[in-house]
């Protein structure tokens, strides 16, 4: 349904943009129906840079995003409108994503005014009733308040709210339970899943490994910008290929076990022996001299990895 | 909103310098709209004998020609009012539509429009002033203040600027533009509401500006040809030696009120800051 195409960001920095900072870097994927892709990547890594191309918040440097077969770049104005209609997006932090002076219902408001100026009041009122009850809110609790009366957890479900009220098939989810409490963080994961099932496709940013197994289809690891491996999520967690991958799920922090001493490699000098090279060269501990940039290879049905030594080390 | 806007206002009112503040420029402004219905004379009538000392005819005297200062004093007062009214307006509006649009689209609109602002801010506005009305054959109170205006807005866009880049970095912002709002919109509806309160501060503080450049431009001689303005009055004051001859109730007046209004507007700008302000809330 989505589809992205050799997708690169470059910001340019300093004074008349001399420095150049590549967030992303070549990444291809597609997203089909009712699929939930999780994108997961330490801080940097580009993963929200993706996700607010795909919203077409922030214009891409190379590469192109199709839609049902066509280019974003070429939506603008009411075309770009319909496109909204269709794909949205919930960012990280709710309590920012609510204008603090308004109260929070008034999102829903904007979609109204914007979407469907024919619906008369009593009308939307049954639509919005049905999306909080769909996202599992009261609306006798979360209609009629500030955003600093509710929580974070209630102003998130709202959010997911306000995308339901429209055609919404493809959701761009960034880092959306990521500053919730762990007891609300697994409804709003379930939500999601419901909506799956009626045929959403999500994009579900994450720095979280195990949130990501939790709840998708598909995964894709993502560092400084390029992606590492990617693959069915089973396939990605049970049989890691990556070296990046390895330390990954090395570090999570298990349920059963107590604390060790585990060292994460870091970044040693960056500089100009680094370009061409792999991504993960000077942290990579098994890199050598051939470790040069990897575009991903196929290893088997659904599971691709950057890593030319996959298979002997 | 009801909550905030009741809170705003409970601490509007138990704020003493806004109170102060608002109370002077209300007497003048009260004095401005009916002063001219009570006065006996036209401002450039020749009302009787000059060197009248304030009296029950001629409630603050008489200039050197006879003319009666009290009418001067509350028709100068209107033009004062409305110098800083236009003035102060055209300087609010252009400066909130060139900051909004420079910090909201940024990029090379922002680059262009940020390059005029800092050219207007670095010509001398006083000099510039000073050839614009020297230019003029007839010079009216309407035109000095849309001159003003035209002149005092920089700054205004440049903190307006600085506040939107910061607030559009905001997620509602985001939001707003994946419901489908167009730029202006955006700006209007959810950008503007959130600086009201500084927007305001803003006006006030043009509008003492307006006053204050009036009244220097009119000093100097270059005010308006036609008409009667606080700054003139001192200016006619100063020209035939009001003071040195004993005529204070000439030259007195159209200075205090200046200085009254204009530093009871800052009065007012400090007693709002405290108000929207809670950090500087006296408990």
């Amino acid at each position: 349904m989505i589809e992205l195409k050799d997708i690169t960001k470059v910001y340019s920095l300093g004074a008349f943009g001399k420095r150049k900072l590549t967030a992303v870097d070549n990444v291809s994927f597609s997203i089909g129906e009712g699929k939930i892709i999780s994108l997961i990547g330490e801080s940097g890594s580009g993963k929200t840079t993706i996700g607010k191309m795909m919203l077409k918040l922030i214009p891409i440097t190379k590469g192109q995003i199709l839609f049902q077969g066509k280019d974003l770049s070429l939506f603008k104005g009411e075309k770009l409108k319909e496109y909204y209609r269709y794909v949205q997006g919930v960012f990280q932090d709710p309590f920012s994503s609510f204008n603090p002076i308004f109260k929070a219902d008034r999102i829903f408001e904007l979609v109204k005014s914007e979407f469907f100026p024919e619906l008369t009041g009593r009308e939307w009122q049954i639509h919005v009733l049905d999306a909080l009850e769909s996202v599992g809110l009261n609306p006798k609790t979360v209609l009629n308040k500030f955003p600093h009366q509710l929580s974070g957890g209630q102003l998130q479900r709202m959010l997911i709210a306000r995308a339901l009220l429209l055609d919404t098939k493809f959701l761009v989810a960034d880092e959306i339970i990521s500053m919730l409490d762990a007891s609300t963080r697994i409804d709003v994961l379930n939500i999601l899943a419901e909506l799956k099932k009626g045929g959403l496709s999500i994009l579900f940013i994450t720095h979280d490994l195990s949130l990501g197994y939790y709840i998708s289809d598909e995964s894709i690891i993502l560092y400084r910008g390029s992606v590492m491996e990617a693959g069915k999520t089973e396939k990605v967690f049970s049989t890691p290929l990556h070296p990046y991958t390895r330390m990954l799920l090395d570090a999570v922090p298990r349920i059963d076990r107590k604390w060790t001493t585990f060292e994460i490699p870091e970044r040693k000098a960056v500089g100009s022996d680094t370009i061409g090279m792999c991504k993960y060269y000077d942290r990579c501990p098994l890199a050598t001299k051939e470790c040069e940039a990897q575009g991903l290879i196929k290893v088997e049905e659904d599971h691709h990895v950057a890593c030319w030594r996959w298979n002997d080390v | 909103m009801k909550f905030r806007k009741s809170e705003i206002l409970f601490f509007a009112l138990r704020n003493t310098k806004l109170r102060i503040g608002v109370f002077i420029v209300a007497l003048f402004a009260f004095l401005a709209i009916f002063g001219p219905y009570f006065a006996k004379y036209e401002p450039q009538d020749f009302a009787g004998p000059g060197y009248n000392p304030p009296s029950g005819e001629y409630w603050l005297g008489t200039t050197t020609f006879g003319r009666d200062v009290f009418s001067q004093f509350v028709y100068g007062l209107r033009s004062t009012f409305l110098v800083g009214f236009v003035g102060g307006s055209i300087a609010t509006f252009i400066g909130l539509f060139v900051g909004f649009l420079s910090g909201y689209k940024g990029g090379l609109a922002d680059e262009l429009l940020m390059m005029f602002t800092n050219i207007v801010l670095v010509i001398p506005t006083m000099a510039l002033l000073i050839i614009l009305a020297a230019y003029l054959k007839y010079r009216g109170v309407f035109l000095e203040s849309v001159f003003i205006g035209f002149t005092a807005w920089p700054w205004t866009a440049r903190a307006v600027r600085s506040q939107t880049l910061s607030l559009k970095t905001r997620e509602f912002v985001n939001l707003a533009r994946i419901t489908g709002m167009k730029p202006l919109k955006i700006i209007v509806v959810e950008i503007l509401p959130n600086m009201l309160s500084y927007v305001f501060m803003v006006f006030i503080l043009q509008f003492g500006g307006a006053i204050l450049t009036a009244a220097t431009l009119d000093f100097i001689g270059l005010g308006p040809t036609q008409g009667i303005s606080l700054g003139l009055m001192m200016q006619q004051a100063v020209l035939w030696n009001a003071i040195q001859l004993g005529m204070w109730w000439w030259a007195v007046p159209p200075g205090i009120a200046i200085t009254a209004i204009v530093g009871a507007m800052y009065f007012m700008n400090t007693g709002l800051d405290e108000v929207f302000n809670p950090k500087l809330r006296e408990m």
